[in-house]
């Protein structure tokens, strides 16, 4: 970890070499660890330190962008020159106006010591309590754990200078016999905030529970979808129609929806960079402060995230969700809170006289991205529920169902909410899932 | 390079380590986009770094470093070795290598033109005058066009002995037209979907894709698909071209053939694998026409190189023989626990990643019809053509793939365009379903830029040589 002052000397030296008529630098800087097991044994445990300083030059309406990992003196002259260069060679882009000019940014935690200092034994430690775990139940652990530190810095010649310190812990297990498996997941800033010896212990019920799994026919069926299988719906609904620029283009689900209702009353999403629930960033890779943005607001689809030049566009301005430049996708909503609703898990359940209980989904896909279809698998834990209860491990199946559809056929929406992969959503009741197949495990 | 690279070696040796190995690279990334008419991306990219991996105690430890100095060498090294010692407290068994290795090479991509050497203007006015064509079609909203060259030099050292110097160079292009009707949005890419089609070759790829020459058929194409019918839900006859083929042959038979996912390492993450050690040699995967090989020699292939990331000799390997499961792509850790020697198929996404089996070029070997024959040899089914979307179960055995078009079959001629085509089907099931692959004329060597695995993530560059297929009683139309 550099630090502030030195990552600032770095910007600022940049700046200075810059020959553009404005100019933003972009510091990425990491410091990641990850063990990973699988069988039981660690079998891969690896550490990545890198920093990259990324330049937009911009000549009049040219812009140029070039990076380096290679910050000596010289490293900076040349990267300095090779964005002007590369902006020379550009045709001018007549919606391109200028850089942003900065903007109060407020200061988020989201940097933990416990974290940062983590050691190759203390994961290991954390692995080993799970591997013995599986062990005892006569079952195989796989998974991964990391724990990172972050930098990210922004400067530009109008005047942003902006710096986030983040950390990041995040782990993963698969525990598994002949034909069944079990998950658990944590992720959070602060690796404290870790419960392993839990965790350990639900992928292996999981696992147990789920063994000689029957093969049940596709069709229609209500769903209780754990938090695992939420978070990955909203990542994909993301994706595929929350940025203005799929609006603009006519890509997203979105777009002509704004204002309409497009879900249950009880679905609210909204993305928010400063909110420590999540992991938190105050600022995108503009320099721009992260606003709070309510994309679905009680059903009602209310709007959509915004960069400088997507904003400009319509006349708005951004609402920090810029990607590095430059990029196909356009800004991106990527600090996701779904609200949690009222139902605990167990009513949840009660509430269901036929339906499936799905852990998670592999491999999920869009197929229509105006209509918000997905398709994709479910995976480690999948079980009959009859009669308000959890009967019989079923045999995976392939599901292929439009998320706008879906939306409006929530049931429940869980009390609690977990963090996945960085956004923490609720578990739901959906009926009328639609699974198209089945496989044979 | 050579004396930095034995600081490592050594010192891992002295604090010690039973085998280390450290690669040293600096890529150049060189990318340009354009979008409507105008300029949407050009970046040049260059990074240096290296990355040290080690056995001590009988487990692995990996760290690696963007700052190349002899300090940091030392830094890393020293960490590398902490790790694995702490890699050593949850193991079940010590890491075997199988036979030591010693190669000293070099290797270097055949190029016609170096593609670094052609300047920004040509390749932005190619990329423009493709742009141009596409836009003249009425009701296309969206226009792209890419281009990617990379330059990645790499040296391999290890203290068996090797010392294996490489420079690969790819290039890549593609163009897509996306047409916007009342809620719905249709694509057509040429040569190929993700963007652009990428090989081991220099700047003559470019020059015979004839991006303009295209450019206004897929144009016609995406907007034509607008008013098309849904492909139907059936259970029919399905051909399909050599791009969706590589990416079929990628999902069902690339993945599942790779050793360390079969052992179980992927589990978490990818997943695992249906093709157990207990089938080699005896599970028929497919029926007698499927022929498919690993080849990491085949000139341009994206998959093709001199050495793969633990100094292994690049290698052709069989893995299904005329429908029957042969061979894994093998690390040296994986092989020796069949009591093989590896194939060479440990690839590294950079300076910053530990080498993980990945696919090299996986082939379906040609056969013998043409295409016009076999449509006319197809009284009922459905042609589909260039993937838009994919998914499959973490066992590769359940898939679902979507195609940006296809066309009905009926009495042996190709007839009504269809929009959202989509198939599915369980692995050993569809292959041994395939009567009929086309010959040589018809076979490509397709790039896949875009293969994910592992963790920390990585992304290879891969390789599928294919020739359009015939499959019985596939079921289509999932989405209505």
């Amino acid at each position: 970890m550099r630090g502030e002052n030195e990552i600032r000397a770095i910007l600022e030296g940049v700046l200075a070499r810059s020959k553009a008529d404005q100019a933003e630098v972009l510091y990425l800087g990491k410091d990641s660890h990850l063990t990973r097991f699988a069988n039981s044994t660690i079998h891969q445990n690896v550490s990545e330190s890198n920093a990259e300083v990324r330049v937009r030059a911009v000549l009049g309406k040219r812009v140029g962008v070039a990076s380096t990992n290679d910050l000596s003196p010289a490293g900076l002259d040349k990267v300095a020159e090779a964005a002007v260069t590369v902006a020379r060679f550009q045709p001018e882009q007549p919606d391109f106006e200028s850089l942003p000019a900065p903007l109060p940014i407020q200061t988020v935690q989201g940097y933990s010591e416990a974290t940062a200092a983590y050691t190759p034994e203390d994961r290991a430690k954390g692995v080993g309590i799970i591997c013995r775990r599986a062990q005892e139940a006569k079952l195989s652990a796989s998974g991964a754990f990391t724990t990172e530190v972050t930098e990210l810095a922004v400067a530009n010649s109008l005047g942003v200078r902006a710096y986030h310190p983040a950390t990041e812990a995040h782990l993963v297990t698969v525990v598994m016999s002949e034909n069944s498996s079990g998950y658990g997941e944590s992720q959070a800033w602060d690796v404290s905030s870790f419960n392993i010896e839990e965790l350990g212990d639900n992928a292996v019920k999981r696992a147990i529970i789920s063994k000689n799994p029957t093969t049940i026919e596709p069709g229609r069926y209500t769903v209780i979808l754990e938090e695992y299988a939420v978070a990955e719906i909203v990542h994909y609904l993301s994706y595929m129609g929350f940025g203005a620029l799929a609006v603009q283009e006519g890509q997203s689900f979105l777009t002509g929806k704004l204002g309409q209702v497009i879900g249950d009353p009880r679905i609210t999403i909204v993305d928010d960079g400063s909110n420590p629930l999540g992991l938190p960033r105050p600022f995108d890779y503009e320099g721009m402060p992260k606003q709070r943005v309510e994309i679905i607001l009680a059903g009602i689809a209310r709007a959509v995230v915004y960069d400088s030049y997507t904003a400009r566009k319509e006349g708005k301005t951004s609402t920090g969700h810029a990607l590095p430049s430059p990029n196909a996708m356009g800004p991106y909503a990527m600090n996701l809170f779904m609200t949690p609703g009222s139902d605990d898990k167990r009513a949840m359940i009660r509430s269901i006289d036929r339906g499936l209980w799905v852990t998670r989904f592999h491999y999920v896909n869009p197929l229509d991205r105006r209509k918000a279809i997905l398709t994709g698998m479910t995976r480690d834990g999948t079980f009959k529920i009859e009669n308000g209860e959890i009967t019989d491990p079923v045999k995976n199946l392939r599901f292929t169902q439009s998320m706008l559809e879906a939306l409006n056929q929530v049931e429940k929406v869980g009390r609690t909410a977990k963090l996945v992969d960085g956004a923490r959503v609720p578990a739901l009741v959906v009926r009328d899932f639609n699974f198209t197949g089945v496989t044979e495990f | 390079m050579k004396d930095l690279a034995n600081r490592a070696l050594n010192l891992a040796q002295v604090k010690g380590a039973s085998y280390g190995d450290i690669r040293i690279i600096r890529k150049q990334d060189q990318m340009v986009a354009v979008k409507n008419g105008e300029v949407a991306g050009l970046v040049q990219d260059e990074e240096l770094g290296f990355g040290v991996r080690v056995i001590v105690n009988g487990a692995w430890g990996f760290a690696s470093s963007s700052l190349v100095t002899p300090a940091e060498i030392d830094r890393v090294t020293a960490l590398a070795v902490q790790i694995a010692r702490a890699s050593a407290l949850v193991k079940t068994k010590d890491v075997q290598l199988g036979p030591a290795m010693s190669h000293r090479a070099t290797y270097r991509t055949a190029v016609e033109t170096d593609p670094f050497s052609v300047s920004l203007e040509d390749k932005l006015a190619l990329l423009m005058a493709a742009d141009a064509e596409m836009r003249r079609v009425p009701g296309v909203r969206v226009a792209r066009g890419s281009m990617e060259c990379i330059r990645e030099a790499q040296t391999f050292a290890s203290t068996e002995g090797s010392y294996i110097e490489q420079e690969i160079i790819e290039t890549g292009a593609g163009i897509e037209a996306l047409a916007v009707g009342e809620g719905e949005v249709q694509k057509r890419s040429y040569p190929n979907s993700f963007g652009r089609h990428q090989a081991t070759r220099g700047y003559e790829l470019v020059r015979e894709l004839d991006l303009p020459g295209h450019a206004g058929r897929i144009a016609e194409q995406a907007v034509a698909l607008l008013t098309a019918p849904q492909c139907p839900s059936a259970v029919t006859t399905l051909i399909l071209d050599g791009t969706q083929l590589g990416l079929q042959v990628h999902e069902s038979c690339g993945h599942p053939i790779e050793l360390d996912r079969v052992f179980g390492s992927e589990a978490s993450y990818a997943g695992t694998s249906f093709l157990t050690p207990d089938k080699l040699g005896n599970f028929r995967y497919g029926s007698e026409v499927v022929n498919i090989t690993a080849d990491a020699t085949i000139p341009g292939g994206l998959g093709s190189f001199g050495y793969d990331d633990e100094g292994v000799p690049a290698q052709r390997t069989p893995i299904i023989d005329h429908g029957l499961f042969v061979g894994y792509l093998t690390s040296r850790e994986t092989a020796a626990e069949l009591g093989q020697v590896s194939n060479g198929t440990m690839r590294a996404d950079g300076w910053n990643r530990i080498p993980i089996i990945r696919m090299t070029n996986i082939n379906l070997e040609p056969g013998n019809w043409e295409f016009d024959d076999l449509i006319a040899d197809t009284d009922e089914g459905i042609y589909m053509e260039t993937n838009k979307s994919w998914s499959i179960d973490d066992k590769r055995l359940n898939f679902q793939f979507g195609t940006e078009i296809a066309w009905g079959i009926k009495d042996g001629k190709l007839g009504q365009m269809y929009k959202n085509a989509t198939y599915t089907g369980i692995t050993p099931e569809f292959w041994g379903a395939c009567d009929a692959v086309c010959g040589s004329k018809h076979w490509k060597l397709w790039g896949t830029a875009n293969c994910g695995k592992g963790q920390p993530g990585q992304t290879a560059h891969v390789g599928h040589g294919t020739a359009p297929a015939r499959f019985r009683h596939v079921r289509t139309g999932i989405v209505r």
